[in-house]
């Protein structure tokens, strides 16, 4: 039954996907007249004002494009022109390192917090007003204090990625079961130790969930960060590819970045669903 | 081009038109005299030149007595006698050793569009390499992060706007920080373009309501935008809307009829044009023919920290200016710099840029060769012009200096040094006076000339 409903439900996603293709395919098509200009004029004129070419790009168009990156993925012409695999890997580099930073801060720290009824009050309103704060705001304040491009948009990352996992290490730790902290209490385990035998593996689970909303914001903050300022990555992709008006390079780019963040956030899933336990 | 003129050429002068008076155009007569302008087949041939020409120069100051010698002997029996009691041989290795950079990795900064075009040709072309450098020509996302990042010393020179570095210098959208200009990047190379719908609206007094962007506060495309206006009897600040935009997202916009037009550099005017979304009003050549448009710039830090490595890059970007200069290497420059390494654009738009031969988005196709044009020496006329913009629009408040301002940031000294240690003629003087839409500019009387405006926002 349950292999039946994986086929059934395979064969929607395929019939979906091609109807939307198919969509688009014919929404795109030449259909604006074709105005009479003098041959020496439109050898100077682009395919959309000569052959009343949508602007904008079909399903094949994307699809040959998309099959000239996958061919050659790591080539380097120089400083502004890579390949999209070299792009994604700078990319994945910088998340992962801001990322890192996060996990080493927050996790320590909302295990404090949350064990410490006094700073967690303490603490509050200082995350409450620095949490809803858009990522790209904290970028020109980096750029000028930080003085690096590159660490500046590390740091873009590390200041966007540390709040759901601060809160979510509070709130795990905070509420992990009083009867098992009492059972502790009476075996006379000392703080360390009941901190890493007993609230760790009890929060584990509500942590992992925090670092998976992480993940999935920093891959967001990446792109426009990169945007911002430029260099490497696959945001200076998008804008390289903005700047020549090449909307089929950007639909790439936006397809790649989707993929990608579905498996940074698979990978986190899976760490979630190994410390999960059944209650 | 006065400034590009060979001294060891007799048959120069200065008269305006064809320069030998031999050919009915400057065109035809640099036709014929291309040959003589190739580079030289060798290093040490051209170093052999410049310290020739230099000693020339020397023994006859007087340019009239300098050309009837050299056309009474001929140019090569001159050299003979010359070398007979000079020894022009050490000379030349002297010259070619002279100053070895202090750094030789070095990032250049740039914003893809055609006004950087010395800069990002230099690269492939190999005008880097030839004077000993090794540079980095980085791509960046815009003028504000340009700015950043030089500040920040990520990069040791960059592309700027003709005015940002006098803006940066005084402190005006960034924190002060004495800048400095060698090198003027390219002369006109903007336009205003109009979406297709304003066909008819050719007269800028029809334009109240309208939406304009423009790349940037501290530029040449805001102060010649709101020039132009003003000369039509629209108020830039109460009659229209200007709007900061960046360059790429104005062709887009430009479609998407969020915006009139704009006044953008130029392969973005062609690009709209090449789309099919706007026409070309006029080229900003028509409001001041030969105006500066986007400049060389580094701090005055790296200047003093690395002098003879800002020497072999100004000398450089000089040098690949004068190859950018020459009609017939233009369109080898637009397929060099089109690539997404550089600009990142069709050699199709890039090439009717630099050719001057583009189509005007009504169906017409216009020739004017100096539609860009690249004339390196850094006029501090042009600078003290900037600062009455910028004091006429409320961007500077107060009493200003302009000769002050203007002389330590723009370089003219030093880039005529360098130019003449070089072979080249650059200008004696350091201020010209020029027309902005007919009316004179006396860079001697900034108060007087900002007094004659009627529409202006400074008190």
């Amino acid at each position: 039954m349950t292999s039946s409903l994986r086929v059934r439900a395979g064969l929607v996603s395929i019939v979906l996907l091609v109807a939307f293709l198919g969509v688009w395919h014919l929404a795109v098509r030449s259909t604006a007249p074709v105005a009479t200009m003098s041959p020496e004029y439109a050898k100077l004129m682009g395919l959309t004002a000569t052959q009343g070419k949508s602007a904008m790009p079909g399903p094949l168009d994307v699809g040959a494009k998309l099959w000239e990156h996958v061919r050659r993925p790591f080539y380097d012409n120089g400083p502004n022109d890579k390949g999209l695999g070299i792009q994604l890997g700078y990319s994945i580099a910088r998340v992962g390192a801001g990322y890192l930073l996060a996990v080493l801060v927050a996790i320590p720290l909302g295990f404090l917090i949350g064990m410490s009824p006094l700073l967690s009050k303490a603490l509050d309103p200082f995350i409450q007003v620095l949490k809803p704060i858009s990522p790209l705001a904290w970028m020109p304040l980096a750029l000028y204090t930080i003085k690096d491009s590159s660490i500046s948009a590390i740091f873009v990352i590390f200041i966007c990625s540390i709040w759901p996992m601060l809160l979510n290490t509070v709130f795990g730790v905070a509420s992990v079961r009083k009867e098992w902290i009492n059972v502790a209490r009476t075996l006379e385990v000392g703080t360390i130790r009941r901190a890493f035998t007993v609230i760790l593996p009890a929060a584990a689970p509500t942590i992992l969930t925090g670092m998976r909303i992480s993940i999935g914001i920093a891959w967001l903050v990446i792109v426009a960060a990169e945007m911002l300022v430029g260099g490497t990555g696959i945001g200076y992709f998008v804008w390289n590819e903005w700047n020549n008006l090449s909307i089929t390079n950007v639909i790439i780019a936006i397809l790649l970045i989707g993929v990608v963040g579905m498996l940074l956030d698979q990978i986190l899933a899976r760490f979630t669903r190994m410390v999960t336990f059944p209650e | 081009m006065s400034t590009f003129d060979n001294p060891f050429d007799p048959d120069r002068n200065l008269r305006a038109g064809c320069a030998c008076g031999q050919h009915q155009s400057a065109a035809e007569h640099e036709q014929a005299t291309a040959l003589r302008c190739d580079p030289v087949e060798s290093e040490e041939k051209r170093y052999e030149g410049v310290v020739a020409s230099a000693v020339m120069r020397a023994m006859f100051p007087q340019d009239v007595a300098r050309r009837a010698f050299l056309k009474s002997v001929g140019a090569s029996t001159a050299l003979a006698a010359l070398s007979q009691f000079f020894p022009l041989q050490t000379a030349t290795e002297v010259f070619a050793q002279a100053g070895a950079p202090e750094k030789k990795d070095l990032k250049v900064g740039f914003i893809p569009i055609t006004c950087a075009t010395p800069i990002i040709m230099a690269a492939p072309l190999g005008f880097y390499a030839k004077h000993g450098l090794n540079v980095d020509v980085v791509k960046t996302a815009g003028w504000a992060v340009i700015r950043d990042k030089t500040i920040n010393k990520e990069y040791d020179a960059a592309h700027m706007l003709a005015p940002m570095p006098l803006a940066i210098s005084l402190g005006l959208g960034a924190n002060a920080i004495p800048f400095a200009v060698p090198a003027i990047e390219n002369i006109n190379g903007q336009g205003i373009v109009l979406a297709s719908k304003h066909k008819d609206k050719r007269d800028p007094k029809d334009w109240k309501g309208m939406k304009f962007a423009i790349p940037f506060d501290y530029s040449m495309h805001n102060y010649l935008l709101r020039y132009y206006l003003a000369e039509h009897g629209i108020d830039p600040d109460a009659d229209v809307q200007l709007r900061s935009v960046p360059p790429p997202e104005m062709v887009a916009n430009l479609r998407a009829d969020n915006i009139d037009g704009f006044l953008a550099p130029d392969n973005i005017c062609q690009r709209a044009i090449y789309d099919g979304v706007g026409f070309m009003h006029l080229l900003s050549k028509e409001i001041w023919d030969g105006h500066p448009c986007c400049s060389f710039a580094a701090s005055r830090e790296f200047i003093t920290t690395a002098p003879n490595s800002f020497a072999a890059l100004t000398r450089a970007i000089v040098d690949a200016t004068a190859y950018a200069s020459k009609a017939e290497n233009r369109k080898q420059i637009a397929e060099a710099i089109a690539p997404a390494n550089y600009i990142n654009a069709p050699v199709t738009v890039l090439e009717q840029v630099l050719t001057g031969t583009y189509a005007d988005g009504l169906g017409g196709v216009k020739t004017d060769e100096k539609r860009v044009d690249f004339d390196p020496f850094p006029w501090q006329s042009f600078a003290v012009w900037m600062l009455t913009q910028m004091k006429r629009w409320g961007q500077i408040k107060g009493d200003v200096d302009y000769k002050a301002v203007a002389e330590q940031v723009y370089l003219a000294t030093d880039t005529r040094k360098l130019m003449t240690e070089m072979g080249l003629a650059p200008p004696a003087g350091s201020y010209k006076s020029f027309a902005v839409m007919g009316k004179t500019f006396d860079p001697a009387k900034p108060e007087d000339y900002l007094a004659g405006f009627k529409i202006r926002k400074a008190s």
